[in-house]
């Protein structure tokens, strides 16, 4: 079994990670090509603050910009922010709850290649006729407006990516019901899993609405129907709705993992277990449930009348209690505790105040008759951005410092690390403080310029150069990381010193099979309680025995790959060319073919037996 | 319990669908799938609420011009007796019989496929009779993806279970495939389920006006 | 003595002013409220920011308690603590307390501002103002009045004026920071709601207000603003008065004029039309209406209003605001012709 250790050809290696069904693999291919997107995304970021550096720009053209800032939104959304917060599901929530793998880890391979492909397939309308332009909530009036094939990458990469997304969701649930090690009870989770839990249920429930939102449209845009023609008895009020029963959760979506992460990085680095843990598993769950009832507060001006107002109003504010809880619960784990400051703790503590800003703004917006003055200006630019970077973004950083050793065997710098936090929080709050005043102010969102003589030109300027801040920050970590990986140096299980949950149990990385006996768990935070009476590792709950794990397969790839084909065809069916059928047909047999594949033949997945654990056992003894 | 292990009358588990962890695993990720569907079809109920009668003119026909209840009354007739077979195909299924289970999934596919044929006639019928169309105004966009997507979920069921039944003919009943066979008959009955709404909301609702 | 005072008061205006600069500009800034509407819902905001103040302090008072007390200096373990059901309360307790604080206000002043009762009484003497967005400008019937202007709202001061809003293509959503806002343009429903203009705010702001479209409606959602005149009530009804004595479209006064008059006939009028008071219904008017074009604030909502900038927009729309509706709609024009064109446009005035 020593061959896993060996190194491996370039082309072995790819071929590996394509037909990998390996929740540790998966995690990483959800980050890089999450972290790309992330860095396509900051790029139309940075274009964004170019353009609105001074009034009356032209570096890009009033339509161009529409297309970026769409690009923008839906790429950290959809291809960025989810993926990431995946990566760090994948990697260490199975750790967490002493699982060898997830509960299908064949879905688990094709939700990722569904993303990309959807992601890859999105982004390449930059190179047809221009990208999506009718903004990342695509209103429908004007989507089915928009001319050019933008809005029909939109519907279809999205829909694609939501598919990969979704199974995923289903995945994370199943796995933690069912795949707990011995001992694991619900209330002994870590909160990360948690979060994953609930996020994951919350996935389940809001990507239908979006699904059949964006039938809606291509049906309209591809096929002729008239869901949103107002002439022939539509109504383009249903797509707002849709989509925020989808929007919102898809909010908490993004923030509960967010959270999880945190509140194991305050509990490790305070080296006290997480104050009040139920409470916070409540306000968890809480704020779950609450996600899917105030969607309608993105549509305060959508003229609903002063009684849905209303309702959604108090219903949005009362978010803000569980939220407070959280708040109040990580400052209090700190309280008495021993506070490192690591990188990740770093972003930790600043997420904090960041997010809290983000927090009250929040509740300043569900005030409807308010709202009215600050829906859709930059008062809303910098809400979202104070919770989705001063949240989910710190998160994903924190996430990428403290799990690097679990996912790679190798830390990342911890100098450089700060060095990229100081220039990311300041770029941050340089970037969007400001931007509270600019709604205020009176200017609107989504504008490609604004006229000189309004009072906008200082503070927008401001602004974009706090833009530079942050851009040199994700640089910074760029190097780091390739810096790190060119030294490689070995870590071994534990190397904050402080990890209290399963994951700090094994070794970095760990074996394909995690675990090799399943460990017995005797508690919240099981490995600093076995730390603590002085043990070196986890009790295991189980005799050595034979594993059973999965076979890899290549085609979670075909099928994703034939529904981008699919989707090409889809696509041009509007403009009558030949090809397009044949194109959707061969397509949707490429999918088709490999799902009737995967269903005939016998997929039993593999044993190790006992004596090859053995082995592997003695081969580390004589090398260490 | 292994899911390739050789199983008689006498060893198999009185609950084949559940007694392997992939076969748990399987279980209980079908009924989220289900949950995620029932607020897919919720949605599309939804909308199909919101545009009822949503026409452009008064030249087009609106629903309680169109629906006739014996036509929907004998597809729903169809496919619930389709769910009771499924039921005792599933009971031949618990008691290790592939032979009488194959023999109830068969009918259960005749009557579906005969719900099917129902479907397209009556579609047949509006367009024809009615000018009702996909196109033609937003109430029949949202009627026909409406029941159109539920004819799709019959339609790829009738798909599923007869490649299951054709996988399966020599293999028999094992570990591996009961809890497939299991899945298949929830989702047949969660079609089943749906249309009970599709009858009320869509055609009962519907000719009361 | 009283150089003192005066003094004194210079340099409270010179502090006020300067908190004042913080609040951005009189006829823009949501900050400088300008009517009933914007009050309460600047009360709304302070109200809100108080609370959230509180908050914030009570956070980053703990918060830096611990950055500076709970530092690791040594590798002792620190007690674990499970957590304290008194605290729990308390900080359950206190934010729903303080979110119904901010709850009855909000829910009070959603109904208040959604109130148009007025509107559908019958002989209500309530001014009715029919706003029709578009792509990228905006018209303004008074159905009472039986007038129609677009680009420039006209308004009487001190009194509620109410609104119903519609789009002609797109989603598009009418605001007028400082006087309050804002409600969308659906393109399948009516809404409605109501503004107040207060006269001493509007003075402040030269009696004109910046409007802004809010939701993203294509390339040139950020230009397509409209202005807001106000005037008292007399001035308002001798403008309206003003405004239904054309009757037909102005003659033209001189020969320059008269041949720019000829021009536009043949190649703008089947577009834009020069008479308010004009029967053509809602969906055939195509293009902003000119007949008080001279009075006009700006050009196309976003150019200073003279003649250089007039020919400009003629000359090459899309170049100032993309993907308007007006650009190869006409005939290219001559240089002469422009003239003349534009000293027609210019001449379009019903006020003397």
């Amino acid at each position: 079994m020593s061959t896993y250790a060996q190194k491996k050809g370039f082309g072995a290696t790819l071929w590996d990670y394509l037909t990998t069904v390996d929740h540790k693999k998966i995690a990483i291919l959800y980050l890089i090509a999450g972290g790309f997107f992330f860095v396509v995304g900051g790029l139309e970021a940075v274009f964004i603050r170019i353009q609105l550096a001074v009034p009356n720009n032209d570096f890009v053209s009033a339509g161009l910009f529409n297309e970026i800032i769409t690009m923008h939104g839906t790429t950290m959304i959809f291809l960025a922010a989810m993926p990431l917060v995946f990566a760090f599901m994948n990697a260490v929530m199975p750790l967490q709850i002493g699982a060898r793998d997830v509960a299908f880890p064949f879905v688990n391979a094709l939700g990722f290649w569904l993303f990309f492909f959807g992601g890859v397939f999105l982004n390449l309308s930059w190179f047809f006729d221009g990208a999506p332009d009718a903004g990342w909530t695509s209103y429908a009036s004007l989507a089915m407006a928009s001319k050019g094939h933008g809005v029909d990458f939109y519907v279809l990469g999205l829909q694609i990516s939501g598919i990969g997304t979704l199974i995923g969701g289903i995945n994370f649930l199943v796995t933690i019901i069912n795949m707990r090690a011995p001992g694991m009870t619900y209330m002994r989770m870590p909160l990360f899993t948690w979060s994953t839990f609930v996020t994951s249920a919350l996935i389940l429930f809001a990507f239908p609405p979006l699904t059949v939102g964006l039938v809606l449209m291509m049906f309209d845009r591809m096929f002729g129907s008239n869901f949103f023609e107002t002439t022939m008895g539509g109504n383009t009020v249903i797509w707002e709705h849709l989509f925020w029963i989808f929007g919102h959760p898809e909010v908490y979506i993004l923030v509960l993992p967010a959270f999880g992460i945190f509140s194991e990085i305050f509990a490790m680095f305070s080296r006290k277990r997480l104050f009040g843990y139920s409470s916070m598993v409540f306000a968890t769950v809480l704020i779950g449930f609450l996600g899917f009832m105030v969607w309608a507060h993105h549509m305060f001006t959508t003229g609903l009348g002063p009684v849905a107002n209303a309702i959604f109003a108090v219903a949005t504010m009362a978010i803000g209690v569980p939220t407070g809880i959280k708040i109040f619960n990580w400052l209090l784990t700190m309280w008495g505790g021993s506070v490192k400051f690591t990188t990740p703790m770093h972003y930790a503590v600043a997420f904090i105040p960041s997010f809290v800003a983000g927090g009250v703004t929040g509740v300043m917006l569900a005030s409807a008759a308010a709202d009215y003055q600050y829906h859709d200006t930059y008062f809303v630019v910098a809400h979202f951005h104070y919770v989705i970077v001063g949240g989910v973004v710190f998160a994903v950083l924190a996430g990428t410092h403290l799990y690097w050793p679990k996912m790679f065997g190798t830390m990342l710098n911890d100098t450089l690390g700060k060095i990229t936090f100081w220039l990311f929080f300041i770029g941050f709050h340089m970037t969007f403080f400001i931007q509270h005043f600019l709604g205020l102010w009176g200017m609107p969102r989504r504008v490609f310029t604004y006229l000189p003589g309004q009072g906008f030109e200082t503070s927008n300027l401001i602004s974009s150069l706090g833009a530079v801040f942050m851009s040199l920050g994700v640089l910074v970590l760029l190097y780091n990381i390739i810096a790190t990986s060119v030294k490689n140096e070995r870590v071994g299980n534990d190397p904050w010193g402080d990890g209290r949950t399963l994951e700090w149990a094994i070794p970095s990385p760990p074996p394909f099979y995690n675990f090799k006996q399943l460990p017995l768990v005797r508690g919240l935070d099981a490995y600093w309680l076995e730390k603590m009476e002085g043990k070196k590792g986890m009790t295991p709950a189980e005799p050595l025995g034979d594993i059973h794990m999965p076979n890899a397969s290549f085609l979670p790839f075909v099928m994703a790959f034939g529904l981008f084909v699919a989707a090409f065809g889809a696509l041009f069916n509007m403009d009558d060319k030949a090809w397009s059928v044949p194109v959707i047909i061969i397509g949707l047999l490429i999918t088709f073919g490999a799902m009737f594949l995967r269903s005939v033949k016998d997929d039993h997945g593999f044993h190790i037996h006992k004596e090859e654990l053995m082995e592997d056992d003695n081969e580390k003894g004589v090398k260490a | 319990m292994h899911a390739d292990e050789k199983l008689t009358y006498e060893t198999w588990p009185a609950e084949p669908e559940k007694s392997t962890l992939e076969a748990k695993n399987k279980f209980l990720g079908f009924w989220f799938f289900l949950g995620g569907e029932t607020v897919l079809f919720a949605s599309l109920f939804a909308t199909y609420l919101a545009l009822k009668d949503k026409v452009p003119d008064s030249s087009h026909h609106l629903a309680k011009d169109i629906f006739e209840l014996p036509l929907t009354f004998v597809a729903t007739m169809l496919l619930l007796t389709s769910s009771l077979t499924s039921v005792y195909a599933m009971y031949h299924m618990k008691n290790f019989n592939a032979k009488k289970m194959n023999l109830w999934l068969i009918l259960t596919l005749i009557l579906g496929a005969a719900f099917l044929v129902l479907e397209i006639y009556e579609f047949n019928h509006y367009v024809h009779e009615y000018h009702h169309t996909f196109t033609s105004s937003a109430f029949g966009s949202a009627f026909y993806t409406l029941v159109g997507f539920h004819g799709g979920h019959v339609a790829f069921g009738l798909l599923w279970i007869t490649t299951l039944i054709v996988r399966n003919a020599k293999r028999g009943l094992d570990l591996y495939n009961a809890p497939k066979f299991y899945v298949a008959s929830l989702y047949w009955h969660f079609i089943d389920v749906v249309w009970v709404f599709i009858f009320t909301v869509v055609y009962l609702m519907g000719m009361v006006g | 003595m009283k150089r003192l005072a005066k003094w004194r008061l210079i340099s409270i205006f010179a502090i006020l002013s300067l908190i004042l600069s913080g609040c951005g500009e009189p006829f823009l800034s949501t900050l400088r409220p300008a009517g009933e509407v914007a009050d309460i819902q600047y009360d709304l905001m302070k109200l809100s920011t108080l609370i959230m103040v509180g908050v914030i302090l009570v956070v980053m008072v703990i918060f830096f308690i611990v950055l500076i007390k709970f530092r690791r200096k040594d590798e002792k373990i620190p007690k674990q603590v499970e957590g304290s059901h008194k605290l729990e309360i308390i900080w359950t307790t206190i934010p729903i307390l303080l979110l119904l604080l901010l709850a009855v206000p909000t829910v009070s002043a959603t109904f208040k501002l959604a109130d148009v009762s007025p509107m559908d009484k019958k002989d209500s003497d309530a001014l009715v103002i029919n706003v029709r967005s578009n792509l990228y400008w905006w018209e303004f019937e008074y159905p009472g009045q039986e007038i129609v202007t677009s680009q420039d709202l006209v308004v009487p001061t001190d009194e509620k004026v109410y609104f119903n809003l519609i789009s002609s293509d797109v989603k598009h959503s009418f605001w007028v920071p400082a006087v309050g806002g804002k409600l969308d343009t659906n393109t399948e429903n009516v809404n409605k709601f109501w503004l107040e203009f207060d006269s001493a705010k509007a003075k402040e702001a030269g009696d004109l207000f910046y409007g802004k479209c809010a939701e993203l409606c294509g390339p040139s959602h950020a230009l397509m603003d409209f202005k807001v005149k106000t005037m008292n009530r007399d001035d308002f009804d001798n403008w309206v008065a003003d405004m239904k004595d054309v009757k037909e479209p102005a003659k033209a006064d001189t020969a320059l004029a008269q041949e720019g008059q000829e021009i536009f006939n043949k190649s703008c009028i089947s577009c834009h039309a020069v008479t308010p008071t004009n029967a053509t219904p809602p969906e055939a008017r195509l293009a902003p209406n000119l007949s008080n074009f001279g009075e006009r604030s700006r050009i196309a909502g976003v150019l200073d209003h003279n003649e250089e900038e007039l020919k400009n927009w003629i000359r090459t729309p899309e170049k100032y605001k993309p993907g308007n509706l007006m650009t190869d709609k006409y005939p290219q024009l001559s240089e002469d012709q422009l003239d003349a064109l534009t000293e027609y446009l210019m001449g379009l005035k019903v006020q003397e």
